[in-house]
């Protein structure tokens, strides 16, 4: 927690701006509480006042006050939430900037979409959303119960300094003791709860989905046996956790009603002796009633710490990771015109997984784990992990060269695809872009010359037209369907309701995945880089289909050079060259018959 | 107010029921203690004001001050125990119905979709039936009863005042209401703008690196700032309009009380009321509005803990998958090893789903026979299996076995008698060879690691740290998808029995994986009826007979492996196998 505070403390620190927001929000609502306060207050006075029978002349003041005091309260309370609300999603909108510059160096080299990390993006900008509680349920709240009491032992202390002690120090105790205990007793019936329910979630889960199997083996009443007992458990901790929740709403509750008698039995003796006037007792009797309004909401602004502390320290983990690759502290420029080549390569992960072990994220350690051993990873294997992908792996692509790139799934394709963008460095050999080592170069500049389409190339959840644009932001309407026509998607974008501007849905989903794949292929077509590297292009096409664009995107790559990865041996006719990858090492280059009878 | 599932919940659960009873106790009882704490405020305050009374005369009315907010204390300690309680049972009593009705009553045909959901929301959706029980319905109680109490106080002190609140209360009631669809209109469009920008995040986040390789990666950051503000533009015009509502609710709640404050003055003026009586009156005017206010913010807690329960309710309401037990008696289960197996016009159809799965399947399925099943998906072949392994009865028709009908047998010894090998097996927590054993739990060692051996897994078994004692399933060490499937071969081959029913075993695998698992399946197969669903016509060529299903219905059966034989030796012609025919072939297919 305290390291969670830390990281908070560090993540969510205000900007000037932000400040000044705040500092408004919080004189808004400290506003609208004193004014509820003095609604009330004012009401007791005009009553104890009105008692004595003044002419009606005299309880006008308080009369015109306490109609001004309900209808500025009204007012102010709604001015409150705006200026919060406001705060809250500019703060999320600066906190989203903020995360994203932090993640763009660390992908893919450092969490890999595709290979677990999905979930970990998922709480990544979850816990970017829980930050914005923040201001809006914890510091307004916090600061406005702190000034309230400040104000309402001060009002008190004007009538009667023992009687504003008493107000201070009543509500100050009950703000101290009562989000503490809330936030101690969520904590604790987290650490008790938390397991029990894990285990039962995922008892009932491999139940829910094996329940056929357990139905055939004869083992169901078995496991609803279990299952129940494990529910057992887990309610009763639950009934533990409420014994103990009551007995700390009682004792919030007994500490404002002792707050109440305490005030009466110092200040009757008072009224009673003269030195205060009977008329305002009544007024300090209702000042502290309605104080305690503004303490109500601290043991959730305490829990939501809890949780903002917990996010926090988990993105600091994550921003906290080292860059797989780093830009050049002085950049060399490239000449253009050369090749780009790869030499001696030779390149494993584990060397990027062991950093990440050393305790920046566990729970994405695990996840590569896992990934591993599903055998979803394209790496040699968890068991083996420190086994070489690329083990000495040499290849040339002159400009405006057509070559195949063939071999088996899980050969290492794609992360020879990956090296020659420098998403990783190779642990040795060189990859070259014009003679220059692309590590110095600035990461940009290689980029521009050499572009990768991935197998998990994404498509936004936006138009085609803006999909397209990705590629280069300047590019007209007559390239857009050159391109299209090259992966044959001209006549099927030109039926859709609004051509160009079809949204393609989140994860491109509203189209099929051979069309996403098509799309993907003809962005990477519009790229101005001199260098096409196009990972697996035609997946998800039939086998005639496949081999046309195959052929398009040869014709309209025209000057530019294209490495096509795949692992499919009919598709390698018209291409200049074909190189067999197998297993970590080129074995055939140059020569089609024996690169495929590899 | 109260939702359907709100009435749902209270009907069908006794838990809730009696939870609600005691919160309307508490509720009571908070009303008198409301009352009793603003008459001896009034009175010490009065008597201490006017009269000058010392703390020794007041000393009684004191002590009994403090003993009515001592038990006010109490009483939302209560609350807040029988609330968290009530949520615990209630969550508790649904959870064991659920349970019962996912393992026991209605395994179904198909597999639940989103089971991480379903247990989520069976698990930590107490968290939400919390806040219903411990928030929203003390709130609703209070709301229903303090207000009354008050107003039935208060008539007779001062019916002035009374009059006001009274005149309030349904206008307050009424903007509560229209603050409430306000709230949840207001929720949902913030939540909206919320989940917009938070899917834009993550799915630029997704995308890094394709920004990268497009060397977009640094101008995104801009465009999430601009998106940003944009958002925040928009939805804060919204809320403009959404807090109007509230902000009227408010004004009503503060007139109110400033209006009675002002005629209990002028009153008090004219000697028309005591001061005790007035201050009573001005203390209740707040604790009225209280729980009404108290209760519209509640609102959307009512909301969350009805979707818990509704999730659950939801898998309830199924109605049962097999039809009624009707075996009596000592039966004799008919062996698939030496009696055939028939599918008699059977039909099957989802409850409340239009359409039929199954229509009118005619089939036979001969002892030691291997039929493969095709069709796209969607044409009904996993329910054609499931219904033969009975974890659902057709709507119609019947399937028999030895002329018997499987309805008519104990379900328990008719799935003793099949084995199923599912294209996505599950592991349970456990080692691997309990997971072996599943469906022979007393299997001694060795038939474990012969069955292992069968399936081809042993070697990989011993790799595992652990060894055959290495735990499986959530949170353990995870195997591939190939080495699941042949855990649940080797369940197979332990389980022994004579009808088995693939789900294609080697879908989605590497080559190598894929011709393991095929020769394995060959040598399980041996001797055994086999049902086998493929999804790759090439993987039916060594069925006995391939029977297409297209829409439910059976297109086609054809006989690659007598077309193969009869290739081979012409004169060993079975001629009756060839032409597809929507009747199963009755004759006999030797293996």
């Amino acid at each position: 927690m305290s390291a969670g505070l830390a990281a908070l403390r560090d993540i969510a620190r205000p900007t000037r701006g932000e400040r000044r927001r705040l500092a408004l929000a919080v004189a808004i609502a400290v506003g609208a509480a004193a004014a509820a306060i003095a609604l009330l207050a004012t009401s007791g006075y005009l009553i104890s006042r009105a008692a004595q029978r003044p002419p009606i002349l005299m309880l006008m003041v308080a009369i015109v006050g306490v109609r001004a005091f309900g209808i500025a309260r009204a007012a102010l309370r709604y001015g409150e939430r705006l200026a919060s609300h406001d705060l809250a999603l500019r703060q999320l909108a600066r906190l989203r900037v903020r995360f994203y510059g932090a993640l763009r160096p660390l992908l893919p080299g450092r969490l890999r979409e595709g290979q677990g990390s999905g979930e970990l993006l998922a709480r990544f900008v979850a816990d970017v959303d829980t930050l914005q509680d923040l201001h809006l349920r914890v510091l307004i709240p916090g600061l406005v119960a702190a000034l309230v009491a400040l104000g309402a032992g001060l009002a008190a202390w004007l009538a009667l300094p023992a009687a504003g002690l008493v107000v201070l120090a009543a509500l100050a105790l009950a703000s101290a003791v009562l989000p503490a205990l809330s936030g101690a007793l969520a904590a604790r019936s987290g650490r008790r709860q938390a397991p029990a329910r894990a285990r039962l979630t995922a008892q009932l889960l491999e139940s829910v989905d094996g329940a056929a199997e357990l139905a055939l083996a004869g083992r169901s009443e078995e496991h609803v046996a279990r299952l129940r007992a494990q529910d057992a458990e887990l309610a009763a901790l639950g009934r533990a956790d409420a014994l103990a929740a009551a007995a700390a709403t009682l004792l919030g509750g007994a500490l404002t009603g002792a707050g109440v008698v305490a005030l009466m039995l110092v200040a009757i003796p008072v009224v009673d002796s003269g030195a205060l006037a009977g008329v305002l007792l009544a007024a300090l009797v209702f000042l502290l009633l309605a104080s305690y309004e503004n303490v109500l909401p601290l043991p959730l602004a305490a829990r939501r710490l809890r949780a903002c502390a917990t996010a926090a320290a988990r993105l600091q983990d994550v921003c906290a990771q080292r860059a797989a690759v780093v830009d050049p502290r002085a950049p060399r420029a490239s000449r253009g015109g050369g090749e780009l080549r790869m030499a001696g390569v030779r390149f494993r992960y584990a060397e990027v997984e062991d950093e990440r072990e050393d305790g920046r994220v566990d729970a994405d350690a695990d996840e590569l784990d896992r990934a591993v051993i599903d055998g979803t990873a394209p790496r040699t294997g968890g068991d083996h992990g420190d086994a070489w992908v690329l083990d000495g792996v040499d290849l040339v692509l002159a400009p405006g060269e057509r070559v195949a790139l063939l071999g088996p799934s899980g050969a290492g394709k794609s992360t020879l695809a990956e090296l020659l963008v420098r998403f990783y460095d190779p642990q040795a050999g060189l990859v070259t872009l014009d003679g220059l080592d692309v590590r110095e170069l600035d990461q940009e500049d290689l980029r521009r010359a050499v572009l990768l389409c991935g197998q998990d190339a994404h498509l936004f959840n936006t138009t085609i037209r803006a999909n397209l644009l990705i590629a280069r932001p300047d590019a007209g309407e007559e390239e857009f369907w050159r391109v299209l026509r090259a992966v044959e998607l001209d006549e099927w974008v030109a039926e859709l309701p609004d051509a160009l501007d079809t949204f393609v849905g989140q994860d491109g989903g509203l189209v099929s995945g051979g069309q996403r794949r098509r799309l993907a292929l003809a962005r990477a077509l519009l790229s101005p880089a001199r260098f096409l590297i196009l990972d697996e292009p035609t997946a998800h096409l039939d086998a005639p289909l496949a081999a046309r664009v195959m052929a398009g995107v040869r014709d309209a790559a025209g000057e530019r050079a294209v490495l096509a990865i795949t692992h499919d041996a009919t598709l390698l006719e018209g291409f200049d060259r074909v190189v067999a990858l197998r297993t970590a090492r080129v074995v055939v280059s140059d020569d089609r018959e024996s690169a495929v009878a590899a | 107010m109260a939702a359907p599932v709100d009435r749902r919940l209270l009907r069908e659960s006794r838990a809730a029921r009696s939870h609600l009873a005691l919160a309307g106790l508490l509720g009571a009882l908070e009303a008198a203690l409301i009352l009793a704490q603003a008459v001896l405020l009034a009175y010490v305050i009065a008597h201490a004001a006017i009269d000058h009374a010392t703390l020794a005369a007041l000393r009684g009315e004191l002590i009994a001050l403090a003993a009515v907010l001592l038990a006010r204390a109490a009483v939302s300690g209560g609350f807040e125990l029988s609330g968290r309680w009530g949520a615990t049972r209630v969550m508790s009593e649904l959870r064991r119905r659920l349970v019962g009705a996912l393992l026991v009553d209605g395994v179904g045909v198909d597999r639940e979709e989103r089971s991480g959901e379903l247990a989520a929301a069976a698990v930590q959706g107490v968290d939400a039936l919390e806040s219903y029980f411990a928030g929203y319905l003390p709130q609703f109680v209070l709301a229903a009863l303090v207000p009354l109490a008050v107003l039935g106080w208060v008539l007779p002190l001062d019916p002035i005042a009374a009059g006001i609140l009274a005149f309030t209360v349904p206008l307050l009631i009424l903007f509560m209401v229209l603050v409430g669809r306000g709230a949840q209109a207001h929720t949902r469009q913030r939540w909206r703008a919320l989940s917009l920008l938070s899917a834009h995040f993550l799915d630029v986040v997704r995308g890094l690196p394709t920004l990268r390789a497009y060397r977009r990666d640094r101008a995104q950051e801009a465009i999430l700032g601009t998106v940003g503000e944009r958002y925040r533009a928009e939805t804060m015009g919204t809320l403009r309009i959404a807090f109007l509502s509230a902000l009227v609710l408010e004004l009503c709640a503060m007139i109110g009380t400033a209006l009675v404050a002002a005629t209990i003055g002028v009153q008090l003026v004219d000697g028309a009321l005591g001061l005790q009586a007035g201050l009573t009156v001005l203390l209740l005017a707040p604790e009225l509005y209280g729980p009404l206010r108290q209760v519209g913010q509640q609102f959307h807690a009512s909301a969350d803990g009805a979707a818990a329960a509704e999730r659950i309710f939801a898998v309830l309401d199924r109605p049962p998958a097999l039809a009624p037990a009707r075996a009596a008696g000592e039966v004799v289960v008919p062996d698939p090893r030496f009696e055939s197996i028939r599918f008699r016009a059977v039909s099957f159809a989802y409850p409340r789903r239009p359409g039929a799965v199954l229509d009118g399947v005619d089939l036979e399925l001969a002892p030691g026979e291997t039929t493969a099943l095709v069709g796209p998906s969607g044409a009904g072949k996993s329910t054609l299996a499931a219904l033969l392994m009975r974890l659902a009865d057709p709507t119609a028709g019947a399937i028999e076995c030895g002329g018997r009908d499987l309805r008519m047998l104990p379900i328990e010894r008719w799935r003793a008698r099949t084995a199923w090998v599912p294209q996505e097996p599950t592991l349970f927590a456990g080692t691997v060879a309990e997971n072996i054993a599943l469906g022979d739990p007393g299997a001694d060692r060795g038939r474990i690691e012969r069955a292992a051996r069968d399936a081809g897994i042993w070697d990989a078994i011993e790799r595992l740290p652990h060894g055959i004692e290495t735990m499986l399933g959530d949170g353990a060490r995870r195997l591939s998808a190939g080495q699941r499937r042949r855990i649940a071969l080797a369940r197979a081959f332990l389980r022994n029995a004579p009808l088995l029913v693939l789900d294609e075993p080697t879908a989605h695998l590497d080559e190598a994986s894929a011709a393991d698992i095929a020769s394995a399946v060959a040598r399980l197969a041996r001797g055994r009826t086999v049902l086998a669903i493929v999804h790759q016509p090439a993987l039916a060529a060594h069925a006995d007979r391939v029977v297409e299903l297209r829409e439910g219905r059976i297109v086609g059966v054809t006989s690659p492996a007598a077309q193969a034989v009869r290739a081979a030796a012409p004169t060993e012609a079975r001629s009756d196998e060839d032409a597809p025919t929507r009747a199963a072939s009755d004759a006999a297919v030797p293996v």
